[in-house]
């Protein structure tokens, strides 16, 4: 009985890390969507993006460069990208900028498969973070709780910047009132440049810290794009805490359900989305949004 | 809209004239049709290009390019040449769709492809009504040989009964069956159910005690929950019947969790072994072909691979390659493009270089294609490059055996073409 309910606690402890992964890219989902009104279905695509840089990176440069410059590389195409693209469409219907993210997304994919090929590319963990940390009748994969660290210390370096710094003043004001935000000199033309670089670069973070674990390969970013949006869905639109929560919850149940009964384990996270919009449609904490209303 | 403009410009009084004179003329003069003969025989190839069979696919395609343009090189079929038309089969409902069109429009002499059997089941729907020969080269699932077999379909890919029996001779007799506890992890969809069901039975028959089977969704990308169980349940051994992209991901995950059970599985591509990579491929697996088969046929096909793709070929290149010169060794020992020649010459049981030590050949009630497979493990040579870090094994067999012994009966798999 106690054996049993440690490998609960266990699975409930491997969830909230799942819920962690998921955490990094639904951030940077929620972020671009929240302040530009953007919906980017290719967040995934950058994810992938992120993963074959480290792959390609690391075999010139070693994986600690690799690790530090792929995030980097990623959010600077996601700042080309704003800048090119997506501030054509903050005012325009969103139906366009989904079709367009959905177009990038594809581009994005075959582009991979071009250059790369279809096949997985081999990525194995460094081998300083191999292994299993052991206590008692608990273990985990050194590897995954170093991920743990690096995407907890990403996403409260995230909650810092947009909490305690000027530019994260600008940027939670122009998510509440842009025209305000402008009419007091303010522009938010920068502002949304560095947002879109967070964001995608963070989707890049997430791509490099996963390459080990899962294959890399052109069509990974839809695999987890999914489940990004629901983790954004289930916590609300603009709503940091929110999005934390939901990931958490979503990482837990899938968890816990992947223990009691595998074959559902996909199906738990639209389940909980189902509930939680019967409940309470804005989402966990979502917040009101004149121009969504 | 080229068509359009083209009935525009000519003037539809003309066009009808002479599109009536063009078809008296196919009626009364056949000899203008045959001075045709130097139109291009037509293949077919449909596979999956994207989704998690993907990088099969585009290995496929490599491999039936190459058999062509051999041929070609080499003459064509009956003075003609071979062209291939390739396009990405998509799901059952593209294929089938693509297949009709492929047979009405482009009147295709032969499909070659396939990887998902769901696919290919719809694309032999396709070709038992209009008659066309189909050699499929990646569907394992028994029943396509068994209560959905058709006169017109050929299988190029082993069933899963043949993967099996593959991977279950090798647990023999490193005695990993009897009295051992398996615990399985399936692909929840149509390929992994089946194989649980055939390595559940061998496992019974061999006296394996079963613990316990969890269903994965195939957009399951992520192990860790399934692998702590392993942990929890320590059985004596793992296997797994899942499939594509997957494969590589519990492959990579289960070395992550440090896991030393002995781990086996019932189906493997190379592309999935490569795309574990060196440090992370594990575990003991069935596999049809690989570029390490020392045939002498065989190590030829890798050279010419290599030089014409600049890579390694892989087993899924090899299935298509072998399937587009089948069909061009039917029509030119029968002189002929009809599939139903081609059909006749294939059951005939004309035994065929297939890339291995011994020759293959397909059976006639069901069209399986027989012949030696193979088990890989992970080497232990740490020079090893990214392609060659893996060991396979003696065929399977024994050259004492009959080839049969690895697929099923006809009691164990009744097919009868209508």
């Amino acid at each position: 009985m106690v054996t049993e309910l440690i490998f609960v606690f266990q699975q409930v402890a491997n969830g909230l890390l799942l819920g962690v992964y998921y955490l990094l890219i639904a951030l940077g989902l929620s972020i671009i969507f929240s302040l530009g009104g953007v919906v980017n279905l290719a967040h995934g695509a950058f994810y992938a993006i992120g993963a074959y840089m480290i792959v390609f990176l690391s075999e010139h440069l070693g994986y600690g460069p690799a690790f530090v410059l792929s995030p980097v590389v990623v959010g600077i195409l996601g700042v080309i990208v704003e800048r090119l693209f997506f501030r054509r469409f903050y005012r325009a219907d969103p139906v366009l900028s989904l079709l367009f993210t959905f177009a990038l997304a594809m581009v994005i994919e075959q582009s991979l498969r071009m250059i790369f090929g279809a096949t997985p590319l081999p990525f194995a963990i460094p081998s300083f973070a191999r292994g299993m940390v052991v206590v008692g009748d608990f273990f985990y994969p050194i590897y995954r709780l170093g991920m743990l660290a690096i995407a907890l210390l990403a996403v409260a370096g995230t909650w810092f910047l947009l909490n305690r710094t000027a530019f994260g003043k600008i940027v939670r004001a122009g998510i509440n009132d842009p025209d305000m935000v402008r009419c007091m000199g303010i522009s938010l033309s920068p502002i949304l440049t560095g947002v879109c670089g967070l964001g995608i670069g963070l989707a890049g973070l997430s791509g490099a810290l996963l390459a080990p674990i899962t294959g890399v390969q052109p069509a990974m970013g839809q695999e987890i794009l999914t489940a990004a949006f629901v983790v954004v869905v289930i916590g609300g639109l603009g709503s940091f805490w929110g999005v934390v929560a939901a990931a958490v919850l979503v990482g837990v149940i899938r968890g816990l359900t992947a223990y009691f009964y595998p074959p559902a384990s996909e199906a738990s996270l639209y389940l909980l989305m189902l509930l939680v919009l019967i409940m309470r449609p804005r989402g966990l904490l979502g917040e009101k949004f004149e121009r969504l209303e | 809209m080229k068509h359009k403009s083209t009935i525009s410009s000519v003037g539809r009084r003309r066009l009808v004239v002479s599109s009536s004179l063009a078809m008296t003329a196919g009626l009364f003069m056949p000899g203008i049709i045959r001075a045709q003969g130097d139109a291009p025989i037509k293949f077919g190839h449909l596979t999956p290009l994207t989704g998690f069979l993907g990088p099969m696919g585009e290995y496929a395609v490599l491999g039936a390019r190459m058999a062509v343009e051999e041929i070609n090189a080499a003459g064509g079929v009956l003075g003609r040449k071979i062209e291939l038309l390739a396009e990405d089969s998509v799901n059952p409902q593209t294929a089938s769709t693509k297949a009709q069109r492929m047979v009405e429009r482009d009147k295709v002499d032969a499909l070659v492809g396939e990887i998902s059997s769901a696919s290919g089941l719809a694309i032999s729907q396709v070709a038992a009504r209009s008659r066309t020969v189909f050699l499929q080269t990646g569907c394992n699932s028994d029943e396509l040989r068994g209560a959905n077999c058709n006169r017109y379909m050929f299988h190029l890919d082993a069933c899963n009964t043949m993967y099996v029996r593959t991977i279950g001779q090798r647990l023999l007799k490193e005695g990993m069956v009897k009295g051992k506890r398996w615990m399985a992890f399936t692909a929840d969809y149509a390929f992994g159910h089946d194989l649980f069901k055939q390595m559940s039975k061998f496992m019974e028959q061999h006296g394996g005690v079963f613990v316990s089977n969890d269903m994965i969704p195939t957009d399951a990308t992520e192990f860790s929950a399934a692998l702590l169980k392993v942990r929890q349940q320590k059985p004596d051994i793992v296997i797994s019947n899942l499939a594509g992209n997957q494969t590589t991901n519990f492959t990579k995950q289960y070395n992550e969790f440090g896991i030393d059970i002995p781990f086996a599985g019932a189906d493997m591509n190379m592309t999935s072994i490569w795309g574990a990579g060196k440090d992370a491929f594990s575990g003991t697996w069935p596999i049809i072909w690989t570029h390490q088969v020392q045939a002498p046929s065989a190590q030829e096909f890798v050279k010419r691979f290599q030089a014409r793709w600049n890579r390694l070929p892989e087993n899924q290149a090899v299935n298509d390659y072998l399937a587009v010169k089948m069909i061009a060794q039917a029509m030119t020992e029968t002189k002929s493009t009809e599939s139903d020649k081609v059909v006749e010459y294939l059951e005939s049981g004309v035994e065929f270089d297939v890339l291995r030590e011994r020759k293959g050949y397909f059976r006639p009630w069901d069209h399986q294609l027989m012949y030696e497979m193979y088990t890989v493990t992970p080497g232990n040579d740490p020079k090893a490059d990214r392609y060659d870090f893996m060991v396979t094994s003696a065929p399977v067999p024994d050259k004492s055996e009959s080839l049969e012994i690895l697929a099923p009966t006809k009691e164990e798999n009744m097919c009868t073409f209508a």
